[in-house]
């Protein structure tokens, strides 16, 4: 376990490549996996990675954003900037997902959505607007987890949930504290302070009632053993998690997903 | 009552046109729907004379107005900006709520200041347009909404992201009841607004060469390498990939609506 490190230190273990990515977790905490390919209008994002697999034996839809880690894995996967195409394969997943009353579970791992000119022109606002207002009211338990970067609307799009976990050394932010540093202090190079006003880590999350629960991490990726060990227990959180959520009556579930949202900067009662 | 157009009709002050730099009067200003005489360019409305030539007259009753001065992460140097803006704009927060008529429908309408701030979405915005989304529900009114902004405000981090997912569940509550949301896009509606409630209306038009996007145009040019046209990103852009209904000009905005409203008026009842 990691201790008393600065918010900009964990933006940079966040960013890590040796990290575990939602391809790791897929096999880490799924006993099977099938993936789905497609957003069936117009491509495939291989930003994104979804499917339906087990858990436990249960079955759940899994949707990620997928960095790779060596750098042919990264430019294939457009470092897991995800696409229009990626939110929309992900919205048909969940909508799926709901067909069935298969739980969702989400990895977000993503720096922000592709800044890309063909990205703007097949509607990236749109398509991430369009998720956030599918998956408020989805009837079907949803978990997040931050595994890595939690880069702004990029990372929302495929985050709305019934509760989001967060690995210590995640990071969810409005803006990466570079971009935050140079548009408000014209200087880039005081990202590792702005990262501290920003507060943007895990423990500031859960205390902002956004994240639930810190997933405590292995203190290095490249140890397979403390991976492995790692993965199981959080395979069984995340049963477990879900075994709750299927408890609670759909009607509920969505009234109190709502109601999360809802209560983030509440000061009007009607 | 006289009006903020009253007023300024009869001011003997200029302003200056955003695009072309001349100097304008407001009298004309006013006359001209804020339309550049010299340029024909589309310059910013302050929200309330906004209300004023969509609505009814003396028909705009504001809610949601209490003075909350949110800095929930005491982000160095936010409140100084913040106030610096109410100062400047005589307004609270970068939106203005209310119920309004239009063409003697009843409506909930809420115009967004890109003076204030570049009408940044922070707590106090996003709970202002939720709550109008509820109120709306629960009186069964459309929402008319003018959306402008320069995205989610950094300074409130995380809290006005997640103003993002508030805004657009409200608007799918209120589109569950059967309500009906019109959004007008202006110059400029960018980034997290746009990504949110802003492209969520069952009728979404701009207003002509409005900038709408996502990304800022120089962050896609550093990363693709590439200059992009001068038409990306415009309202026209956005017609042509989809992404909105139509293009209104601003002297045709209240007949426009009107109309939607009166084909949709079996919904929440007849005429006031
Ligand atoms: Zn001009």
């Amino acid at each position: 376990m990691t201790t008393e490190i600065t918010a900009y230190e964990k933006v940079k273990l966040a960013r890590s490549s040796t990290r575990a990515t939602t391809a790791d977790y897929i096999k880490g905490v799924t006993d099977k996996f099938i993936e789905l390919h497609g957003d069936r209008r117009f491509g495939d994002d291989s930003a994104v990675i979804g499917g339906i697999g087990t858990i436990c034996g249960m079955p759940i839809t899994v949707i990620g954003t997928e960095k790779g880690h060596d750098m042919g894995e990264r430019m294939a996967r457009k470092f897991g900037c995800a696409s229009p195409e990626g939110y929309r394969k992900a919205l048909r997943l969940v909508k799926q997902a709901e067909k069935f009353s298969r739980p969702v579970l989400f990895f977000v791992d993503i720096q922000g959505a592709n800044p890309g000119a063909g990205a703007e022109e097949r509607g990236i606002a749109e398509a991430i607007a369009e998720n956030l207002y599918e998956f408020g009211a989805v009837k079907t338990p949803m978990l997040t987890i931050v595994i890595g970067e939690g880069g702004s609307g990029g990372a929302l799009a495929l985050s709305v949930a019934d509760e989001i976990w967060m690995l210590e050394n995640a990071y969810y932010s409005v803006i990466a504290p570079e971009s935050c540093a140079s548009i408000l202090f014209k200087e880039p190079s005081r990202a590792s302070e702005v990262a501290e006003y920003l507060k943007m880590t895990a423990p500031d999350l859960n205390g902002f009632g956004v994240v639930e629960r810190i997933i405590g991490e292995p203190s290095d990726f490249t140890d397979d053993n403390a991976v492995a060990k790692f993965m199981s227990d959080l395979k069984v959180q995340i049963a477990e998690k879900f075994a709750q959520l299927k408890k609670t009556s759909v009607k509920k579930l969505v009234a109190r997903r709502y109601d999360k949202y809802r209560r983030i900067g509440k000061y009007t009662e009607l | 009552m006289s009006g903020v157009l009253e007023t300024m009709l009869h001011s003997e002050k200029n302003a200056v046109c955003c695009k072309c730099k001349k100097s304008v009067s407001e009298a004309e200003l006013v006359k001209r729907y804020f339309i550049c005489p010299e340029c024909h360019a589309y310059d910013r409305i302050p929200p309330r004379a906004r209300i004023e030539y969509l609505t009814d007259k003396d028909s705009f009753n504001e809610l949601f107005c209490a003075d909350i001065d949110a800095d929930p992460i005491s982000f160095p140097g936010y409140a100084e900006k913040k106030a610096a803006s109410r100062k400047k704009s005589g307004e609270t927060e970068a939106v203005l709520c209310g119920t309004a008529r239009i063409g003697g429908y009843e409506t909930c309408i809420f115009v967004m200041n890109s003076e204030f701030m570049m009408a940044s979405m922070g707590t106090v915005v996003g709970d202002r347009i939720a709550s109008l989304f509820e109120y709306a529900i629960k009186r069964k009114l459309p929402v008319i909404g003018y959306a402008a902004s320069g995205g989610a405000r950094m300074q409130e981090g995380v809290l006005s992201l997640m103003q993002m997912v508030k805004t657009s569940i409200a608007a799918k509550k209120h589109s569950d009841a059967g309500l009906l949301f019109i959004v007008c896009l202006t110059d400029p509606t960018m980034g997290g607004v746009t990504a949110s409630f802003a492209t969520l209306g069952d009728i979404i038009i701009a207003e002509p060469n409005a900038l709408i996007g996502f990304a800022g145009r120089r962050v896609i040019e550093q990363n693709t390498g590439g200059k992009l046209p001068e038409s990306f990103q415009s309202a026209e852009f956005q017609l042509e990939h989809g992404v909105i209904d139509g293009i209104v000009e601003r002297k045709d905005q209240r007949d426009y609506l009107t109309d939607v409203l009166s084909m949709h008026a079996e919904k929440w009842g007849v005429k006031a």
